[in-house]
């Protein structure tokens, strides 16, 4: 059996982490509509995994601070420079990327393999990449408890939060910062150019069912962990890319699921 | 003796290089129900926004509750817009009218028993009580009209800022609706904004009239002349709950 082989076992293992992850946070980012800023942090995480290389440090360590670092600068930008927001966002994406691009150029001898951080390779996936997400999930999670009435209040009237004097830019930063976290947990599992997909698919399914928010957390991260294990056995049996396989039955069950609420409601 | 709350001199506001508001003044005190009235587009929401603090003076100072917006607004329930809430936002009316009450929650914004009894007593006095754990999607607008002045409520105000409350509400409901603020109004002050003229004038008790200037006298009556000007063609305003008559001019 393969479950018996290590890497099999790290994929697995790094797929439910994934999940949690994006249940959580990729609910906030379907519900307060944070779906293309978040394209752009995960995009500008490239930077700081071309910088990890280039510096020889393991680039999943230099893309937390990296897009930590950007989403801060994103959040800051969006709301206080009086620019076309979506404009920003896109400069950011693209200059993020380019410096990825630019510095694994800069980096002396073996150049490792781009798709697999562009599209994930999660049967390449190591402890300590395991170790990495761990820590992460126990970050987001903690804060996301610890916020949730904050997040919520915020989340569903952002002006009226700021009238009563709920921290509303950092509130913002915090929530966008984790976004940046989910993305890279994303990175070895489906990559940052699909892990829009992972953000925004399980938590858009799950809203099909609920008008909870709680409930959408709880279930769109069962819903993540039924993809991932779907998805990568899938690719497993029929020897395809683990990141691909994994977005696309995601976003066939959700179209699927979408079709047949909206033909039951019709009827 | 009655107070000051609001307190707008010489205030100017610029976004990039349009003019929105020109040399406001305006003072309301504690017992007042204001109606400030203008057309769309005419510095209404701007007006507010600058109350609350949410906004920056290009000129002037605003004062609220002798302190900076910022300070003040924590004596404010402010009631936005109904029409541009999120429906499909997955939360309920408990959870909006209890947000009201963040402000005062710990460190880990948990609500305590007291912030759950005072938000139970906002939905009850808009009662709305049996809609707690009603989605806010599955409101009609009255209703979740009503949730968002309960939220406000929850904050315990002084002073109740609202945003074009009677959008899209049919005259009759639109008049049980005064009819409320006005029983409202013995408790706190209550300023609200409108671009529709109709009843508003028969139920609060002064007016204004917004379009870049400020006409407010403290009264209740504008003269003709004012709304001219305002609206760019005659109207006359009517009391009692009757829409307001929008007179065409003459081509020749």
């Amino acid at each position: 059996m393969v479950f018996q082989y290590a890497f099999f076992q790290n994929a697995l293992m790094a797929g439910i982490l994934a999940a949690i992850a994006c249940g959580v946070i990729g609910s906030y980012v379907v519900v307060k509509r944070l779906v293309f800023i978040s394209g752009g942090i995960s995009h500008a995480a490239f930077g700081g995994i071309g910088l990890g290389l280039f510096l020889g440090y393991n680039p999943l360590l230099t893309a937390i601070l990296f897009s930590v670092f950007s989403s801060s600068i994103l959040g800051v930008i969006s709301k206080k420079a009086y620019q076309r927001e979506d404009t920003l966002i896109g400069a950011m994406w693209a200059i993020g990327m380019a410096f990825g691009i630019f510095m694994i150029y800069q980096t002396p001898g073996y150049v490792p393999d781009l798709a697999s951080y562009l599209f994930g390779n999660i049967l390449t996936v190591s402890q300590n990449d395991i170790l990495i997400m761990i820590v992460l999930n126990i970050i987001i999670g903690l804060i996301v408890f610890l916020r949730y009435n904050e997040f919520l209040a915020f989340s569903f009237d952002e002006e009226f939060s700021e009238v009563t004097n709920v921290p509303v830019m950092k509130t913002y930063i915090v929530l966008l910062s984790l976004v940046a976290l989910t993305v890279v947990v994303l990175v070895s599992v489906v990559g940052i150019i699909l892990a829009m997909a992972l953000l925004t698919l399980p938590a858009a399914t799950s809203s099909l069912f609920t008008n909870s928010l709680k409930k959408m957390i709880v279930f769109s991260t069962s819903i993540g962990v039924a993809y991932m294990i779907l998805g990568i056995g899938m690719s497993f049996i029929m020897n395809q890319p683990s990141g691909a396989t994994i977005v696309l039955v995601s976003g066939i069950s959700y179209l699927g699921l979408l079709g047949i609420k909206s033909m039951i409601k019709k009827s | 003796m009655k107070q000051e709350i609001v307190k707008l001199e010489n205030v100017s506001f610029d976004y990039g290089d349009h003019r929105v508001l020109e040399n406001i003044n305006l003072t309301v005190y504690d017992d007042d129900f204001l109606g400030i009235i203008g057309p769309n587009g005419g510095g209404k929401s701007t007006l507010l926004k600058l109350i609350l603090g949410l906004i920056n003076p290009t000129d002037g100072t605003i004062l609220l509750f002798n302190k900076a917006p910022r300070e003040g607004r924590k004596y404010v329930g402010y009631v936005p817009q109904y029409s541009l809430v999120d429906r499909n936002f997955p939360i309920n009316v408990e959870q909006v009218v209890l947000s009201g009450r963040i402000r005062y929650t710990d460190f880990l914004r948990r609500y305590s028993e007291k912030d759950r009894k005072i938000a139970e007593k906002a939905m009850n006095i808009m009662g709305i009580e049996n809609l707690r754990d009603t989605q806010i999607g599955k409101l009609s607008g009255g209703q979740l009209q009503r949730g968002l002045i309960a939220r406000a409520l929850a904050t315990e105000p002084r002073l109740l800022l609202l945003d074009e409350p009677t959008s899209n509400i049919d005259v009759q409901a639109e008049t049980g609706f005064y009819d409320f603020l006005h029983e409202l109004s013995e408790e706190m002050a209550i300023i609200l904004v409108t671009h529709d003229t109709g009843a508003i004038s028969s139920h609060v008790k002064t007016i204004g009239c917004i379009n870049k200037t400020l006409h407010y006298h403290g009264e209740k009556n504008i003269p003709p002349k004012v709304f001219e000007k305002l609206y760019g063609c005659p109207i006359e305003l009517i009391g009692h709950g009757i829409p307001h008559r929008v007179l065409k001019e003459h081509d020749d």
